[in-house]
């Protein structure tokens, strides 16, 4: 963590509306170190081919744009406004009641006024008015348009670079304004002059060649997960050695590769290994790891709809090839919102996969007949359901739990339930955050949407100041002492969010709860967990 | 004081002092009674559904439903079917609740950092009842004011009328004559609720930051027409019937201007023109773009049902084969399987 | 991409529901002759020539004088009313208004249903009081 953030303390005093002495057209921009993330390499932006790759710092004054970068944003504010009905309408419909205003969580961690959802659109709103509306021509400011200047421009790469489109002002707008969606657009309109930020075009390129965001390389990938594949035979005494990039397999499954490189992230994707030995021992259960398709998350969600489109073929193409059934999702936020609401209608029909059935309990999942595509949680809630699987939640008697809900899939996909109710079947300590912050009311990470960097550290706690109040909250209640989430961001931003905020507390995976708790066969007698933390009564040994 | 809404107040002022001196002084009753209001009633009917077409211009290439709520997936599992809808009914009832009842507003809770550590969420319903409360009564007015727009008058207007008059109060009634005739409640919440919206916007400093003259400008001149109204029905009395006469002139196309209507009517119809000229031209068109939400007029079924997007189009991929050339030593070292043994 | 609606059906619906509630006024009125009401003035009052107040300030604000008699005859039982002529008259509906205007149906009703107003002015005072004697006698 970077050594000139301000103490917790210092940071909420800070918190809170402060309004600026002039109004928000008139009060300039100002870049803050530790509030954004650093520029776009031109070597990453070159190798996907989006516009205008060249080394730049958003600190200086000269953000080397091409010459006619007015035209190209007007270009592309034009284009995007007929091809989206939702941009249109979010451009027209907005009343600025400011119903969405405190529901964000840079807004209340920042007490910025551009950090208010309304306001943040409004920096784009304004320009719209300018250009294509009668009254934005005639009365100017006074209908609240301004033209775009560099000012203008540099404000919108500030700001919606410090919105991760989590969806919560959505809830609450009248109209269903999703910020989530401007902050989308307004991010394509900066990548066509090359502006973005290199924590979300770097990974884009990386997944691009090597088929996930950290650039993990097929033999390194297998490596890795071997890697785990010794720990849990040193836990457990099974070896879960899995299958790779395996032709005629039952199922694919995709994750994020983010839970293959670091912890706690890590001990989710031993999870997945132990769950899917279990079945293929008890069950017959035919599983296999892509390492073409070896990331479930997508930047390119981040960057624009054709980067996303480009990054999250490989999912098909990969199913396709290895003539699989159907594909199971890992845990993650973002990639379950691309699944869910994205998918099939850029890359599909999926008429080559199976409509899913679980082979284990026959289970068919309606709700993904189309995609083909099952959530983890879906899947194992499942099994639970139907007595398929043998758990001892008592080993998990030490972790006293909680449960985030991560924004994408709580309000992109409404998967609130199914993550509840298998940590409730291995976990013996369950206890909920307040109401108004969980669910679709959940709040973000603070750093999802491509800002889990390391340079933008004070923008991230203040972000998820709101979330880590929460888990303050019932760890002083209830002594929470783990916050589990199903979102590999989550895992790796959280540990840090919990260190600033509340140090107590640790991040899990559903799925690692879920290994922690499942009895093998032929398992040797557990002393730890994943983690190498002695089990319950186990302390002494 | 800001020049926010200073500029809003002088604007509909103006527009005040446009209709009296134009019609007290200019004896330009024509303009303001017959050709402003046509005029004002045309841009507004082809304003409103031209935006609307223009809005369906633009296609829904994704379905992002904002999920209010459990999806529906596992049978054992309890979807909420209308916070977020899988099926067309789902959706429909959402909308309902949506447009008629403010759903989302309904959720509206305040943000309050307590004792300088706990940040809490606090009940706050009041923009969602004043909200409901503006809009519900500006719907009975203009209904109500279907009595001058009809003959025979229609039963349900008849009705409603009756509905909104049924407090009988009959307040001040030596001094202000309030309550005669009787009292409609519509009007009377309808400024008391524009007030209200106002002096948020006013008060609230965060809702002040974010208001631009557009978002003060309709305030007032609601208020202008309903304080114009109110005046006209409980103080300074104009003749009723030939306001009606009138009116009626404009229904059946053979205006003409009646004698003996005060120029406080004109200044309203003034009011009332300017705000359905504006109207197509402004946020207010959330009227129809409440219905065109795509976060809320969709149902979350994208996994269960193919959605096409009209504009889809083919992308540069990284495709398996090119990965493979790339890493094929590598992958064969390491003993993934590969579909060529060599380049 | 060429230039279509999306959603046609929908929206197209929505937007002539729109037009049809917008246009109300001009469509409701069609074929229905409906003229402003005439008002037929007994025998009566057309030899009076004048009302208490003039023709102007009765159509306005009969309602207001109504009401401020009542007060004042139930409250102080003071009957006499003199107006800006000087002329007195008996403060009373049924007695002094209906007098003249014995036709409620041709005079009062007419502007009343037209103009959509239900005064509760008949609650009490049911008829012409002096008509019911005459029909009595």
């Amino acid at each position: 963590m970077a050594d000139d953030l301000a103490k917790p303390e210092e940071l909420l005093e800070n918190s809170g509306y402060k309004r600026p002495a002039t109004g928000w057209m008139d009060t300039p921009i100002d870049i803050r170190p530790g509030m954004y993330c650093y520029a776009s390499n031109p070597k990453s932006v070159e190798y996907v081919g989006l516009p205008n790759p060249r080394q730049w710092n958003p600190l200086e004054d000269d953000w080397k744009l091409p010459e006619n970068w007015q035209e190209i944003v007007h270009k592309g504010i034009k284009e995007r406004l007929e091809k989206f009905r939702s941009f249109k309408i979010f451009m027209d419909v907005c009343v600025r009641c400011g119903a969405c205003a405190d529901k964000c969580h840079f807004f209340i961690g920042t007490g910025d006024p551009k950090n208010m959802p309304v306001l943040r659109a409004e920096l784009l709103r304004s320009v719209y008015r300018n250009d294509f509306t009668t009254a934005g021509k005639i009365f100017k400011s006074l209908a609240g348009a301004r033209p775009l200047t560099l000012d203008v421009l540099k404000e919108w790469w500030y700001y919606f670079f410090q919105c991760t489109e989590c969806r919560r002002c959505s809830v609450f707008c009248p109209y269903g304004i999703d910020t989530a969606e401007i902050t989308i657009i307004g991010r394509e309109l900066l990548n066509l002059l090359g502006l973005n930020i290199d924590w979300i075009a770097t990974p884009v390129a990386n997944c691009y060649r090597t088929g996930n965001h950290l650039g993990i390389q097929p033999h390194a990938f297998k490596d890795m997960l071997e890697f785990f594949v010794e720990d849990i035979e040193d836990i457990t005494g099974i070896n879960v050695e899995p299958s790779y990039n395996k032709k005629g397999a039952d199922i694919l499954f995709i994750t994020p590769s983010g839970d293959v490189f670091a912890d706690p992230g890590t001990y989710t994707c031993m999870g997945y290994m132990i769950l899917f030995k279990y079945l293929k021992d008890k069950y017959g259960f035919d599983i296999t790891w892509s390492t073409y398709a070896s990331e479930g998350g997508n930047f390119g969600f981040f960057t624009s709809h054709e980067t996303m489109k480009r990054l999250n073929s490989k999912m098909y193409a990969e199913a396709k090839r290895l003539g699989v059934k159907w594909i199971l999702g890992g845990e993650c936020g973002h990639m379950w919102r691309v699944i869910n609401q994205y998918m099939e209608t850029m890359n599909g029909p999926a008429d080559f996969l199976e409509e899913p059935v679980s082979p284990i309990t026959g289970t068919k999942f309606e709700n993904a007949k189309s995609t083909k595509m099952v959530h983890i949680a879906e899947f194992v809630a499942d099994l639970i359901k139907h007595d398929k699987l043998e758990l001892d939640p008592s080993r998990n008697d030490n972790q006293i739990v909680t449960f985030h809900d991560s924004c994408n899939p709580a309000r992109g996909m409404g998967m609130l339930e199914e993550p509840r109710y298998v940590i409730k079947n291995v976990c013996n300590n369950f206890y909920e955050m307040p109401a108004n912050t969980i669910r679709e009311n959940t709040f973000c990470c603070g750093s999802g949407a491509g800002l889990n960097a390391g340079e933008n550290m004070e923008l991230r706690m203040c972000g998820g100041m709101p979330r880590a109040n929460a888990v303050k909250y019932v760890h002083e209640k209830h002594g929470v002492n783990m916050l589990a989430c199903v979102c590999a961001i989550d895992r790796a931003v959280f540990p840090a969010l919990m260190e600033y905020w509340v140090p107590e507390v640790d991040v899990t995976g559903m799925s690692e709860l879920v290994a922690n708790a499942l009895i093998m066969p032929g398992e040797k007698d557990r002393d730890t967990d994943l983690r190498g933390e002695p089990l319950p009564g186990k302390e002494d040994e | 004081m800001n020049k926010n809404y200073m500029f809003s107040l002088i604007a509909v002022i103006v527009l005040f002092l446009i209709a009296y001196f134009g019609v007290e002084t200019a004896g330009l009753h024509v303009l303001f009674g017959i050709v402003i209001p046509y005029l004002a009633a045309l841009i507004f009917i082809v304003g409103f559904v031209y935006r609307v077409r223009d809005w369906a211009y633009s296609p829904v290439p994704f379905r992002i439903p904002s999920t209010c709520g459990q999806q529906a997936s596992l049978p054992w599992i309890r979807q909420a079917t209308y916070d977020n809808p899988s099926s067309n009914g789902g959706v429909i009832v959402r909308m309902i609740l949506e447009v008629l009842f403010f759903r989302s507003l309904f959720r509206n809770m305040r943000f309050e950092l307590k004792g300088g550590k706990k940040l809490s969420y606090i009940w706050e319903k009041w923009l969602w009842l004043f909200a409901l409360a503006f809009h519900w009564a500006f719907l009975v007015v203009v209904i109500r004011h279907l009595r001058f727009f009809a003959e025979p008058v229609p039963f349900w207007v008849q009705f409603l009328e009756y509905l909104d008059g049924f407090v009988r109060v009959e307040f001040l009634s030596d001094v202000l004559q309030v309550g005669l005739p009787g009292v409609f409640m519509s009007g009377l919440v309808l400024l008391v609720a524009v007030i209200f919206l106002f002096l948020r916007r006013v008060f609230i400093s965060q809702v002040n930051y974010i208001s631009l003259a557009s978002d003060y400008f309709p305030l007032f001149l609601i208020m202008g027409i309903a304080i114009s109204g109110i005046l006209m029905r409980y103080f300074i009395k104009v003749d009723i019937v030939g306001v009606k006469e009138f009116t009626m002139g404009l229904a059946t196309f053979s205006p003409s201007i009646p004698e003996g209507v005060g120029v406080i009517f004109y200044v309203h119809l003034l009011f009332v023109s300017v705000l359905l000229v504006y109207f197509p031209f402004s946020k207010l068109m959330h009227l129809g773009g409440v219905f065109l939400s795509p976060t809320r007029n969709l149902a979350n079924n994208s996994r269960a049902k193919r959605h096409i997007n009209p504009w889809n189009y083919p992308v540069h991929v990284h495709t398996y084969e090119e990965y493979e050339d790339e890493f094929r030593e590598k992958m064969i070292e390491a003993g993934l399987p590969v579909e060529k043994e060599s380049n | 991409m060429p230039r279509q609606m999306y959603d046609k059906g929908k929206i197209v619906a929505g937007l002539v529901i729109f037009v049809i509630i917008a246009t109300f006024p001009f469509w409701y009125n069609i074929g229905k002759a409906a003229p402003a009401p005439e008002l037929k003035l007994t025998d009566k009052a057309k030899a009076e020539k004048e009302c208490v107040m003039s023709v102007t300030d009765m159509k306005a604000g009969h309602m207001q004088l109504l009401d401020e008699w009542r007060d004042e005859v139930v409250r102080s039982a003071n009957r006499l009313y003199v107006n800006s002529k000087g002329k007195s008259f008996n403060m009373s509906l049924s007695n002094t208004c209906l007098d003249c205007h014995s036709n409620k149906a041709d005079f009062c009703d007419k502007c009343h249903d037209y103009a959509s107003v239900r005064p509760y002015c008949w609650d009490c005072h049911i008829d012409n009081p002096k008509a019911t004697e005459e029909a009595k006698e």
